[in-house]
């Protein structure tokens, strides 16, 4: 079996982002971090290949150097057999492009299962698993709890709202990772030693042959939450309990 | 840390992220009620050894991971943010107990112990410290005396970190006469006949298992001894700068986290209308605390580097343990006067800190003694 997974970079949800100049972007000493979940379709193509003898698993990452150090300290030190950077300008892809990409390393590669992350937590996108599946003509289940293998088909747990549905894929499919799927491990001292010598691989979107490169969406701008209101001081309780209930009208 | 260490790769960080993860997830949320507890669960280490914090250092065959002495730092410095040193020691006491038997030990012994106890499966502790003293090494009064193919140990030993749930003690015996000469090292498993522990209570490092441990006729084969008789010392030595350079990162980690609680506590704190930050006296003394802090770790950095070019700077670490642990003094005390009555109960961090400086500076070589070697290195 061959499962493909997704390590990208996400910026760190604590830190503190500036606006680029011309409003489109972020800028500055950025911190990032692996997508978390990232991590536990990482964790999931792990699990999978160590119940499953034989198993291949392929990290992608979408952009520059730095890119390539996720996939190298996230994905290979964690375990994962090797990695391919597609050398992209991240401020210049959108989900589309992104699921182009994934279909062409599809068929360059051939996987079984592609897993991705249900979302990245920095886009909030939640479409690249979707768009990807639908390009491909392949069966998905997205937002993942569970995943197991039953002969040639993949058993999948989905939260769903109000309680879980499961399906039944034939495989090649598309899967996307829920933060309950698993817990994932730790990049462990030896992990680290021996990504090092793990190949990665560098690929260019041209080199993918995609039919359709453009961007579909354009960053029109990008602004900083406004800060939070000043508030007010009330004498008493009787105050408090008339401005809930005729002011915010939450009571 | 690692933005302003230059000789830290993406490996080392990567590893320092792995770490700073663990500790978020393992540590951090349970130390404080492991410290009231006086004890912490003895799964931690095997969680430990999935990060590969125990198998840092030790040879491949072993199944350990070398690494260079950035790893070490590194490791020590994120385990460190937890703000134990008690967890810290006892996590990780086999840095002591093994690095003898690794560079001594007859392959069967090593075999036979290091694996387990680098995959967290074994506990193991090192016993040198005797009630008659702990400075003076060459002294020692524990005996292990040769009856055909066996030891027989009779003696004491006091303050030994992980001793009471240690599965495998180095214990630090006299077979020859006195002096530095007559000592050995004998590898005792936990549950030999002869052999009683009774834990300890203590000033800090409440987290962490200190035994008193008698050796009342306890018998071990004469496999056990590491190396041959007479080696005692020699083994011991190869402890010597990776445990005093590790002092010195915990105590560099612990003035860091004391500069960061204080200054912020200074921040929100009011008095007489204003903010603490904006009172000169007070901002002096974070000033002074970040000097030291900066100081310390200069020299920690320095003398780590020169450990790994393989120079054997032995006074320059002695000298590094000592001004971190009494720069460590200087700021956790103005840390806890910052924070005033916060300061002083339970919860703080740096209440815990203050607590666990002395020991920084009498463990692994208590100043004096180190002040002694380092005169003596430099030649005065
Ligand atoms: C929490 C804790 C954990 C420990 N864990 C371990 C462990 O795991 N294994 C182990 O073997 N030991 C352990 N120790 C023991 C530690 O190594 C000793 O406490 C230390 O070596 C000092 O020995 P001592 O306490 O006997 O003090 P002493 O040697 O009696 O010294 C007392 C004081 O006199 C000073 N002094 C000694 N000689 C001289 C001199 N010639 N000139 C001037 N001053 C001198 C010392 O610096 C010290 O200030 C631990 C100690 C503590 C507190």
């Amino acid at each position: 079996m061959k499962i493909l997974v997704s390590a990208k970079r996400v910026s760190d949800p604590n830190a503190r982002l500036a606006i680029s100049k011309d409003g489109k972007w972020i800028e500055g000493d950025v911190e990032y971090i692996l997508n978390p979940f990232c991590e536990n379709a990482i964790e999931a193509a792990l699990q999978l290949a160590e119940a499953h003898d034989g198993t291949e698993t392929i990290a992608v990452g979408i952009g520059d150097d730095e890119t390539a150090r996720f996939i190298r300290q996230g994905a290979l030190a964690r375990g994962i057999d090797r990695g391919i950077l597609v050398t992209a300008d991240e401020a210049e892809i959108d989900s589309d492009l992104i699921a182009r990409i994934y279909q062409g390393l599809a068929y360059r590669e051939k996987p079984d299962i592609i897993l991705l992350g249900k979302q990245a937590i920095d886009g909030d996108s939640n479409q690249v698993g979707q768009l990807l599946a639908e390009y491909l003509g392949w069966p998905q289940a997205t937002f993942a709890s569970k995943i197991d293998i039953e002969g040639n088909e993949v058993i999948v747990q989905r939260e769903v709202d109000g309680g879980l549905e499961t399906l039944a894929l034939t495989m090649p499919c598309v899967i996307t990772a829920d933060l309950r799927l698993n817990e994932p491990r730790y990049a462990s001292l030896a992990g680290i030693m021996k990504a090092k010598k793990k190949q990665l691989d560098e690929l260019e979107i041209d080199d993918l042959e995609l039919e359709d490169t453009d961007a579909k969406v354009e960053i029109v701008g990008m602004s900083t939450p406004t800060g939070r209101k000043a508030g007010v001081i009330v004498k008493d309780v009787d105050e408090l309990l008339a401005k809930l209930h005729n002011e915010a009208r939450v009571i | 840390m690692s933005r302003s260490n230059p000789h830290l790769t993406p490996d080392h960080e990567a590893f320092a992220l792995a770490v700073r993860t663990f500790v978020a997830r393992e540590i951090a949320p349970h130390v404080e009620a492991w410290e009231e507890a006086e004890t912490f669960p003895r799964e931690l280490y095997a969680k430990a050894a999935d990060v590969g914090l125990l198998s840092l250092g030790f040879p491949e065959s072993l199944g350990g991971v070398p690494g260079d002495v950035w790893y070490r730092l590194v490791a020590t410095m994120e385990l460190a943010r937890a703000g134990s040193g008690g967890l810290l020691a006892g996590l990780m006491s086999h840095t002591i107990a093994l690095p003898p038997l690794c560079a001594l030990g007859s392959d069967e012994l090593q075999q036979r112990v290091v694996p387990q106890v680098l995959a967290g499966r074994a506990i193991a502790a090192l016993a040198v410290t005797e009630p008659g003293g702990g400075s003076d090494v060459a002294n020692l009064q524990t005996r292990a005396v040769r009856d055909g193919d066996e030891y027989v140990l009779h003696g004491s030993k006091v303050f030994i970190t992980s001793g009471v749930r240690a599965d495998f003690l180095t214990v630090a015996v006299r077979t020859g006469g006195p002096g530095a000469g007559g000592v050995s090292l004998m590898l005792v498993e936990g549950d030999r006949p002869g052999l009683h522990r009774t834990p300890m209570k203590k000033m800090g490092w409440w987290c962490s298992d200190t035994a008193t441990i008698f050796l009342d006729g306890c018998r071990v084969p004469a496999s056990n001894l590491i190396g041959s008789e007479g080696l005692g010392f020699l083994g011991l030595m190869h402890n010597f700068n990776g445990e005093r350079l590790g002092l010195a990162a915990t105590a560099w980690a612990f003035a860091q986290i004391c500069l960061e609680d204080a200054v912020a506590y200074a921040r929100e704190r009011q008095t007489f209308g204003k903010p603490l930050i904006q009172r000169q006296v007070i901002r002096h003394k974070l000033v002074d605390m970040a000097m030291r802090v900066e100081a310390v770790r200069a020299m920690v950095f320095d003398v780590a580097w020169q450990v790994e070019q393989g120079l054997e700077p032995v006074a320059e670490v002695c000298l590094c343990k000592n001004f971190a642990t009494e720069a460590l003094e200087f700021v956790a005390g103005e840390a806890v006067q910052i924070l005033g009555g916060a300061g002083y109960v339970r919860g703080a961090r740096i209440e815990r800190i203050f607590r666990e400086t002395k020991v920084l500076s009498i463990g692994g070589g208590a100043s004096e003694v180190l002040k002694d070697l380092a005169a003596r290195q430099l030649g005065y």
